[in-house]
């Protein structure tokens, strides 16, 4: 081995806890991208296999009844590679020691084949005999939810009669990965499950018999899914079809893709973030550490070496330590990759997960480290390696220290002499003392960045449940029902306040862009589910006007005062043209919002009703429960309360998990970032602050003089790491917002003291173990050696 | 007489330290000649060590010329200086300069892996008594001992010349007597030409010829008639 390589390994050694502190923020930039595109890609792939393998459909449609003849139309129309039809239905579930009332979306088994589509995979059990009517499948997370095994009984009414069922099966499914309950913006285990029935027995329940419900299709590649949708809703008009949808609509589909687009998105913005930022420290950290070796550059001149052989070591000094981050980075990412995979994938029910190494971001994490890495060491070199060695040898000249301020404002009465020296050394290296200040305020900014989602969560749970949803259940009805129900709801026992609301299906337009949404009538006065708009205030709507989610309105391009064109797919399907009075802060889903009254008028019907929003007397919630429970015209009731619960536990759960992961891996390059400032400060002033303590400066003042700089930099560059904070979370809000669900942008005060807090914290760790350092100053070595 | 080893003509060198101009050189005219032990005297900033670090090949003059042998090191680019340190020039420091991760063995086969026809490291520590003690690091070596590492590390590429900026500088009388003596054993067993700048002036005894410097010039000569022992310096 070369003497050089030797020196190398030894330096390596020496400076191992510098070098493990640089590792260690290269690693944390390398361990987020490996992490976020290894966990996105992993899920991305298990979910397309999953789809494939169980054959998911393209579309989905359901009607009143059709006949089973229709079959053989639909499976005509061009472009379809397979049809699925059967019956489902929303019913209302009674489960022993479940108070409230719980809702199944029964779905029919074919009594001798698989279903061609949507299949099932089954977890535990079989599927029910077609002679035994009472056996059922039910959903994994459902049963779950109640310990339900096979064997455990339940009931249900179906077509208004009660029937006991028995489980014999549990299941899981392409198409009900997030199931999401009438009314109910988020999955509710225990009130919501799936069950399938052998077609025979759900058949009979309904009347059903030689008839469907519902039909899904799979289409051959590259055929256009519109025209597809339009043959097939031309189809089921005449038998009450509702309008048909592709993957998009699909509820479960469309969270899933908005689950995993959250985590691509967040692949997407904050590791380049903390790859750049952990890249621009290593560069300058690197540079200092190896401006600190000026004298040995020097004397290895002296003694004959080239510029290109000192450059190589030096630069391979820099690889060693960048690689050993690497790896350290690699080997973090890929654990926690694996994590949030397998925390995603339990969350989602996957039947298996695929995990995916992707040779690329290995690559590209470790290319743009080492490339920061040998950049900075460069820097420093080219400086020192053009010196002539004489030169090189001796410390550098004494910098040119000048008043801070003219002499008239003489500091010295106010301030000691070492702050004078701090001073005085921040002016003479400002760019050195910027780039330490622009470290940590980057350390600020990711902190504020990982840590914000918690405050956008808040935000969201208090508009939309304390501001904008205030009822306590929505009850929702198998079918349109006349206005007078609500009046019925209203008497049902607890009941303080009932207000009605009909959906009705749309495809809204601007000019070529359109969205298939639901507007909702309500009552104009509508107290518990208010439209607030993106003002946060309550708004009343005037007649005929229709108000949009504030994000419909950017995706179409509209604005208060334009005209929207809007089909209307129920009914007499006309095209009508409504003004936009209103945009809606809200932040799940895209919807449309009008007076109930207006709408009804559009549909040319008496006013109707899907659902009605109730508040209750939270004493009498039992008999209220129980009334609903013997109600079959309901088809499931949504708990304001339990949905946030549900929220809480679920969206958020994932979000704050991500999040902590990264403040993690953020508060880790912090630490680096400040300890290597304080090391490196140290080493470059070494020699002063032993000729201090010679002096007859004690410790504490000499570490003083050396942390109060340090102290002061971080303290100035808390303001411009919190800006830079919002500017980042304000990408990343951006990137996140989807049709499904997203948020304001919200950074509280409290964020950005924790985010501070944390760098503090880390700075003050670091000057714990400089003081060791400094106590260990060898003064008079430091004074004879080199001089 | 032979052909001298260095010959300096009007070799100037200004430089600014800080926001100071120093005049380091003034026009010296000089003669090093082969096999000759030289002392450099005179006080901190009179020009000794700029002139050495010249002729080192550490640092360039401002004007005038300077040969070794034919070779004009005032007219050569940092590449052709690097060569020429590389083959011809040993240096001592005051401060000893040893490189603090490598030990005293490694330290000077940091110069022999580059050198074309060196000793072996243990040769030349061997030459200047530290045999014993050639897998020390700096840190477990003494002044004295950490000198001789250095001197064995400038000798062992068998360099033509040997220069030396305060060797003794940092040392007391009895290890600053040892490196003299080392010093002086290498001029004669390898008769490698010696230039020595030092504060000392009863070392300017062990020299064939004393230079005295002051304000940049070399304001006289003197020549040893009979050069002492190291040994027998008093200090």
């Amino acid at each position: 081995m070369h003497v050089l390589d030797l020196k190398l390994l030894r330096d390596v050694k020496r400076l191992w806890a510098q070098a493990l502190a640089i590792a260690l923020v290269v690693a944390g930039g390398v361990a987020t991208l490996v992490l976020a595109v290894g966990s996105f890609r992993s899920l991305d792939e298990t979910r397309n296999a999953y789809y494939e393998r169980y054959r998911f459909a393209d579309v989905f449609a359901s009607v009143r009844r059709a006949p089973k003849t229709l079959i053989d139309d639909i499976s005509k129309i061009p472009g379809v590679a397979a049809v699925d039809a059967r019956i489902a239905k929303l019913a209302l579930l009674d489960i022993p020691g479940l108070r409230e009332p719980a809702t199944g979306q029964f779905i029919s088994l074919p009594e001798v084949r698989k279903s061609t589509l949507n299949q099932l995979y089954m977890r535990i059990g079989r599927g029910p005999e077609p002679l035994s009517p009472n056996e059922v499948v039910v959903s994994e997370s459902f049963a779950n939810a109640h310990g339900f095994v096979p064997g455990s009984p339940f009931s249900a009414i179906l077509n208004g009669r009660k029937r006991e069922l028995v489980i014999v099966g549990i299941a899981l499914s392409p198409e009900f990965i997030f199931a999401v309950g009438p009314g109910d913006i988020m999955p509710d285990d225990r009130r919501f499950g799936i069950v399938w029935m052998s077609e025979k027995a759900l058949a009979s329940a309904y009347d059903l018999e030689g008839a469907f419900s519902s039909v899904n299709l799979k289409l051959l590649r590259d055929i256009s899914e519109r025209e597809v949708i339009q043959r097939l809703d031309a189809l089921l008009e005449r038998y009450g079809g509702r309008a048909a949808h592709g993957r998009k609509e699909q509820t479960s589909h469309a969270w899933l893709d908005h689950e995993l687009d959250m985590l691509n998105n967040m692949s997407r913005t904050l590791p380049p973030i903390f790859l750049v930022v952990a890249a621009f420290l290593v560069n300058v950290t690197l540079s200092r550490l190896v401006a600190l070796e000026r004298e040995q550059i020097g004397l290895l001149k002296a003694v004959g070496y080239g510029q290109w052989t000192i450059a190589a070591h030096y630069i391979k000094f820099v690889i060693i330590i960048t690689v050993i981050g690497i790896a350290i980075g690699s080997a973090a990412g890929t654990w926690l990759g694996t994590i949030v995979t397998t925390l995603f994938g339990d969350f989602f029910r996957f039947p298996f997960l695929v995990f995916t190494y992707s040779p690329d971001v290995y690559i590209t994490a470790a290319m743009l480290s080492l490339l920061a890495a040998i950049v900075g060491a460069i820097r420093a070199l080219w400086d020192v390696v053009r010196l002539p060695p004489a030169v090189a040898m001796q410390p550098p000249a004494p910098p040119h220290f000048r008043r801070v301020l003219p002499a008239a404002f003489a500091l010295d009465s106010v301030l000691s002499q070492p702050s004078i020296m701090m001073l005085r050394n921040i002016a003479r290296h400002p760019i050195r003392a910027g780039f330490t200040m622009l470290g940590m305020a980057l350390a600020t900014a990711i902190l504020v960045v990982s840590l914000f989602t918690n405050d956008t969560m808040e935000q969201l749970i208090d508009v939309t449940y304390f501001l904008s949803d205030r009822q306590d259940a929505t009850v929702s009805f198998v079918e349109k029902r006349p206005r007078d129900v609500v009046m019925q709801m209203a008497r049902l026992p607890g009941v303080l306040a009932a207000e009605p609301y009909r959906e009705v299906p749309v495809r809204i337009r601007n000019g070529s862009i359109e969205r298939r949404i639901m507007i909702s009538g309500r009552p104009r006065d509508a107290d518990l589910n208010r439209i607030i708009d993106v003002d946060l205030r309550p708004v009343v709507l005037p007649d005929v006007d229709l108000a949009i989610s504030g994000l419909l309105a950017q995706i179409l391009g509209v604005h208060v005062g334009d005209l929207v064109e809007v089909d209307l797919l129920e009914g007499q399907r006309r095209t009508v043209s409504l003004p936009v009075s209103a945009l809606v802060e809200d932040y799940f889903g895209i919807r449309g919002m009008m007076d109930a009254g207006a709408l009804a008028r559009l549909m040319r019907e008496a006013p109707a009703m899907n659902s009605v929003n109730l508040s209750y007397d939270q004493n009498k919630s039992d008999e209220f429960y129980a009334a609903i429970k013997g109600m079959p015209i309901v088809s499931g009731v949504a708990l304001q309360r339990m949905s946030l619960a549900n929220f809480r536990e679920t969206v958020a759960l994932l979000i704050t998990t991500m999040a902590s992961i990264y403040t993690g891996l953020a508060a880790i390059i912090a630490f680096g970032v400040v300890y290597n400032s304080a090391r490196i400060s140290l080493s470059e002033r070494a020699r002063e602050l032993a000729s201090l303590r010679v002096l007859g400066f004690t410790r504490g003042e000499v570490l003083r003089i050396l942390l109060l700089e340090l102290a002061l930099l971080t303290l100035i560059a808390q303001p411009p790491g919190w800006a830079m904070g919002y500017g980042l979370a304000w990408i990343m809000k951006t990137n996140l917002a989807g049709e499904l669900m997203r948020v304001r942008l919200v950074v509280e005060h409290s964020t950005y003291v924790l985010a501070s807090a944390i760098v503090i914290v880390a700075a003050s760790f670091s000057a714990l173990i400089v003081r060791q350092r400094v106590n260990q100053l060898d003064l008079v070595s430091v004074l004879k050696t080199r001089d | 007489m032979r052909d001298p080893v260095f010959s300096a003509r009007s070799l100037t060198k200004t430089y600014t330290s800080g926001e100071v101009a120093v005049h380091a050189l003034r026009e010296v005219d000089l003669e090093i000649f082969p096999g000759e032990v030289v002392v450099l005297l005179g006080p901190s900033g009179s020009g000794k060590s700029t002139l050495l670090n010249i002729m080192g090949g550490l640092d360039r003059a401002t004007s005038g010329h300077l040969f070794f042998r034919d070779l004009e090191l005032t007219g050569l680019d940092d590449r052709g200086l690097t060569a020429y340190r590389r083959r011809h020039v040993g240096f001592v420091f005051q401060f000893y300069n040893l490189i603090p991760s490598l030990t005293a063995k490694e330290n000077v086969a940091l110069v022999t892996e580059i050198s074309e026809r060196p000793m072996r490291p243990a040769e030349a520590l061997a030459m200047v008594g530290l045999e014993a003690r050639m897998d020390h690091f700096p840190a477990q070596l003494s002044g004295g001992e950490q000198q001789r590492v250095a001197i064995a590390r400038a000798i062992a590429k068998r360099p033509e010349v040997l220069l030396c900026d305060e060797p003794t500088g940092a040392l007391d009388s009895k290890t600053g007597i040892r490196v003299i003596e080392a010093l002086l054993t290498i001029n004669r067993q390898l008769g490698t030409t010696t230039l020595i700048i030092t504060h000392n002036a009863s070392i300017q005894d062990v020299a064939d010829r004393v230079l005295f410097f002051a304000d940049g010039r070399i304001s006289r000569t003197h020549k040893n008639e009979v050069r002492r022992a190291a040994a027998e310096l008093i200090w």
